[in-house]
């Protein structure tokens, strides 16, 4: 059994899985099977899907994701089991004994035609005015199965209002098929919890607590239910129509910052397989788009870097040195689904989240103060606009403490998907374009900023500048080409340690007149955390409530996303570990492609702590600017 | 109690108080499976599944902490023998647990009372009381060492799907009560992941019985694959109304003259889910080879109307669907719908005839036993009943 913590959402159903044998060349470690009288041998405990899978006989899936446990209850994937009464569910039967497996027997055939048809009689199925119109699971099946009629009748008006309630998150009930994908996402892979099959029967549908709007319940945002949504039920809250009328509008300078995972994502919705890297593509795609300048989020990023480093040098030398209460663990805040996660569920910590905002924010507050004084241009002319991987990102844009330019620092948060079809809509083939820079003054940043899009990313970039400024060597002296392994890869939870030593190198110019020296640090060892997927953060942050290792961490990255800001819940659908790990490789690639690999090499920020944030970092300026608060919203909203 | 119409001679038979735990004190777990093996006992709650195999299982899994749970969610439609048991011979199911704590290793026992019984879970919780006191609860039962066992009553919250075994597990860990994928099944991985036994009340009823006078004597009653005797829940159109204990393998027709029905045209077997039997074949047995019941018998007589009777029951599964899996959840929204059509005279015989067939499908692709029986009663009522219900006087013309 899962152990239910006081704070832990129910679990949508107990995972029931057969262990599979570590060794499968133990005696009972394979199992002879027959699958269409085909003699195959599968590892103890494989399901039958897997096994077909591996067999290369494709069984139509619809509540099945591999992200997610086992439901096995929309029952399109049942197969004939010889000597068995019934079908059985393929996604969710371990074969641990012989069997015989029809999985196109009429009577199968039959089944799932039925299946189809009846959710097709429940289903709002408005396919011409769907976003998922081409790339909705329901839609596919219908037609791999040459549904040509409603045999069960066809629903001619929706049944349940649309919930546009919130910025990141639009769920359309209607078209619902209770697959319970999004509930397991919210429950098991996210630990949230804000989605639960309600009612029965009949009546049975995916609903909120006491039903309220998705605003005003303890939704974080993080849009991974609308990654695995089949069909149109989920969808991001698209901000497409007024972009375009800003386009549109001579007297409005319209720039956007994109963001590198959408870039190591965005080919996907093209036809490309994932791992295609379209950055320089697609700065040319949205010039032709009509932006009027395109920027890189990532050197907010490496201003990221610079701001929340300064900041947790200025935690350690408050505790270690001046002895003073400071809340440690410092808290990454560059995921604004984790940010609310934590002011939701563990709102005691609010202090030891990193103040500094995250790139896209510290992106909106710059356009409209520095840039715009730079180019001359009244920033209430100006309309800035993210490309971002994120649907917690529309709902962090419009937090009424992002202002700090006078003006909505951000006034749109676009994910990839919405992009796509932006870019589509203009005529344009993407992966056809032919590759530009980006815009001055930002232009082109570091690989640091750029692997923020992976778990472990904004850690990694955070460690290649701390051990430059503390021990006054090179990364690459230290980990091999600057890249820090232990900090990569999809394992929940990873930690490191990094031994300071004796030998400290002289404090750089830029944090000089914050921490003197730094013999104090002498003999230390940075301990540091990743974790990625709010689940995980929940591990992390019931140990340190609980007083474990992760309590001792100095600096803790958290993503509210599976694989970071790649897996984001605006990246293109589907998503799978694979596409995540495929994704994950792209941006590394990139990153080691570059010259610059380090925030503070980047010429770019050196230039505006010169010229703009003169009093350095964390100062008054970049603390009016660059970092923000947060609220202890706890779990109860009135 | 005046329920009780009829007391045959195994359940009701005589039996003291704390007779079969006594007997524990003698023998081993193995001696205890022997005798069940032996008696062949069947599943009482509808599916039959024999006693003796179950508690095998779990007696023989590797686990830290094991249970026994005793179903007693009588929701079934016409089923109320579990609640005699549990008012008038509490004893009975109670020592049926211990037996089987005993026999499969486990320490616990869980009564999943349904929620509509509330009103006896006092007299259940004051005689559990009583027990312990004597002892025949708690550590070291009856002075064995070693010999601990306890049973807790818990509330379901009226869902029918709780019935079924691995819901009422999900309902019991605090989840919505839906059923769970099978495999594993709960011999292996039962409540809160443990090996567990559940039973119904009237299979934990039948083990003292068993275990104090012998799986041979149980055998003697009731036919070669259905041994002993069954109690019926017998409702509708009869002069005596109640609860029945027969020998398994009682014709239809001998059971219709001992509760006094009179012009019956029709016996539904099992439930909302069970299976609509026409005058014609009367003679068929009561026995888990032919017309299999967990306790319910429904009488209707001439003057009914067998689509309303149908109607009934397809509003009730429609209702009663935990609404996860999709051929349970639509698919009893399409034949209620299909009745409503030949209620009204609108259908084609072609959809009728589609709607049998997706019956069949939901029979067969369901995920558990409700959505695996619901079609039951459509495909058997139309079939048997088509004279009445397509040509009759007043019947329904199809296009």
């Amino acid at each position: 059994m899962e152990s239910k913590g006081d704070l832990r959402a129910p679990v949508s159903q107990t995972p029931l899985v057969v262990e599979k044998p570590k060794d499968t060349s133990a005696i009972g470690g394979m199992v002879s099977i027959e699958i269409n009288e085909k003699k195959v041998s599968v590892p103890l405990g494989t399901t039958i899907l897997e096994a077909c899978k591996m067999n290369g006989i494709s069984i139509p899936t619809l509540c099945h994701h591999d992200d997610l446990c086992v439901a096995g209850v929309c029952r399109i994937c049942v197969v004939e089991v010889e000597g068995m009464r019934t079908l059985q569910a393929s996604c969710a039967y371990p074969i641990t004994n012989p069997m015989k497996i029809k999985t196109s027997s009429p009577m199968v055939r039959k089944a799932r035609r039925h299946i189809i048809d009846l959710l097709l009689s429940e289903h709002y199925g408005e396919c011409y005015s769907c976003f998922r119109n081409g790339k909705c699971e329901l839609q596919n099946l219908a037609k791999e199965y040459g549904v040509d009629s409603y045999t069960f009748g066809h629903v001619e008006e929706p049944k349940y209002e649309v919930d546009k309630s919130s910025y990141s998150v639009v769920r359309d009930m209607s078209k619902c098929i209770l697959c319970k994908r999004c509930v397991r996402t919210c429950i098991d892979l996210q630990e949230v919890g804000v989605l639960e099959a309600v009612d029965r029967g009949d009546n049975t549908h995916i609903g909120t607590f006491l039903e309220k709007p998705l605003a005003d319940v303890i939704c974080i945002n993080c849009g991974q239910c609308i990654n695995r949504c089949p069909t149109a039920a989920l969808r991001a809250n698209d901000p497409s129509d007024e972009i375009w009328a800003a386009i549109d509008d001579p007297t409005k300078h319209v720039i956007i910052q994109t963001a590198p995972s959408p870039r190591a994502a965005i080919g996907e919705e093209f036809g490309l397989g994932a791992g295609h890297s379209m950055t320089r593509e697609l700065n040319t795609a949205l010039k032709r788009i009509g932006f009027d300048k395109v920027f890189d989020t990532n050197f907010t990023a490496d201003l990221t870097i610079i701001e929340e480093g300064t900041e947790l040098i200025l935690r350690l030398y408050k505790a270690l040195v001046k002895k003073e209460d400071v809340a440690l663990p410092q808290f990454t805040s560059c995921s604004p689904g984790w940010v609310k996660f934590l002011e939701h569920y563990y709102p005691e910590y609010i202090d030891n989240l990193s103040s500094a905002k995250s790139p896209q924010q510290m992106f909106g507050a710059l356009i409209k103060t520095f840039y715009a004084q730079r180019a001359g241009i009244d920033p209430a002319n100006i309309v800035s606009v993210a490309l971002m991987p994120c649907s917690a990102k529309k709902f962090e844009c419009n937090r009424p403490e992002m202002h700090d330019s006078g003006y909505k620092d951000v006034d749109y948060g676009l994910t990839t998907r919405e992009m796509a079809r932006m870019i589509k809509e203009a005529g344009i083939n993407l992966p056809e374009m032919p590759k530009s820079d980006f815009d001055n003054p930002f232009g082109e940043a570091s690989g640091a900023g750029l692997i923020f899009g992976a778990t472990g990313g904004v850690m990694e970039a955070a460690i290649r500048s701390v051990v430059e400024f503390v021990l006054g060597k090179k990364a690459e002296d230290i980990f091999e080409k600057a890249n820090i392994i232990p900090l990569r890869g999809f394992e929940g939870v990873k930690y490191m340690e990094i031994p300071i030593g004796d030998k400290v190198g002289p404090v750089p110019d830029l944090i000089k007149h914050l921490v003197p020296n730094w013999d104090w640090l002498k003999g230390a060892v940075l301990k540091i955390a990743v974790a990625h997927g709010t689940a995980n953060a929940k591990k992390i942050m019931d140990d340190i409530k609980a007083g474990g290792k992760f309590s001792e961490c100095h600096f803790i990255e958290f993503m509210a996303c599976p694989g970071g800001c790649l897996g984001g819940g605006g990246q293109p659908i589907p998503t799978t570990p694979e596409i995540r790990k495929k994704r994950a490789e792209a941006i590394y690639a990139e990153d080691e492609s570059l010259e610059l690999r380090k925030s503070h090499d980047n010429p770019h920020v050196v230039q505006i702590y010169q010229e703009f944030l003169t009093e350095g970092p964390c100062s008054h300026l970049s603390h009016e600017l660059l970092h923000t608060h947060y609220i202890k919203r706890g779990r109860y909203i009135a | 109690m005046e329920k009780t119409k009829r007391k045959g001679a195994v359940i009701f038979s005589k039996y003291t108080r704390g007779e079969g735990i006594k007997r524990l004190l003698s023998i081993s777990r193995e001696e205890v499976l022997f005798e069940l093996r032996d008696s062949k006992l069947k599943g009482r709650g509808g599916a039959g599944f024999p006693t003796a195999t179950k508690w095998n299982i779990v007696a023989a899994a590797i686990s830290d902490q094991k249970y026994i749970i005793c179903n007693a969610d009588e929701g079934e439609p016409g089923t109320f023998k579990d609640r005699v048991l549990l008012l008038e011979y509490p004893e009975l199911v109670f020592d049926g647990m211990v037996i089987a704590g005993y026999t499969i290793g486990a320490k616990q026992g869980i009564v999943y009372l349904r929620g509509e019984y509330e009103y006896i879970l006092q007299s259940l919780e004051d005689y559990l009381a009583k027990m312990r006191s004597d002892n025949l609860l708690g550590k070291n039962i009856l002075g064995k060492e070693g010999f601990d066992f306890d049973i807790s009553i818990r509330l379901g919250s009226g869902a029918y799907v709780c019935g079924e075994e691995t819901a009422l597990i999900e309902s019991l860990e605090g989840n919505r009560g839906e059923a769970r994928n099978r495999p594993p099944y709960p011999v292996n991985t039962g409540y809160m992941g443990k090996p567990t036994v559940v039973n119904n009340v009237e299979t934990l009823a039948s083990v003292p019985h068993i275990i104090v006078k012998g799986g041979e004597w149980f055998r003697k009653y009731g036919t070669d694959r259905s041994t002993g005797s069954k109690l019926f829940s017998v409702s509708g159109d009869c002069g005596r109304p109640g609860v029945y204990e027969l020998p398994w393998g009682t014709k239809i027709s001998e059971l219709l003259d001992l509760v006094g029905a009179r012009n019956t045209k029709a016996v539904q077997v099992g439930g909302a889910s069970g299976i609509c039997i026409p005058k014609s074949q009367f003679d068929r047995t009561l026995a888990y080879e032919d017309a299999a019941t967990g306790g319910s018998i429904m009488i209707f007589n001439e003057s009914r109307n067998m689509l309303h009777v149908l109607k009934n029951f397809m509003e009730f599964f429609v209702e009663e669907s935990c609404g996860q899996c999709t051929p349970c959840r639509i698919g009893n929204t399409k034949l209620l719908e299909g009745v409503e059509m030949i209620e009204k005279g609108d259908f084609t015989f072609s959809y009728i005839n589609q709607l049998k067939e997706l019956g069949r499908t939901m029979q067969v692709a369901s995920k558990c036993g409700l959505g695996q029986s619901s079609p039951n009663s459509f495909i058997s009522i139309l079939e048997n009943f088509k004279e009445e219900i397509f040509n009759g006087n007043g019947g329904a013309h199809g296009k």
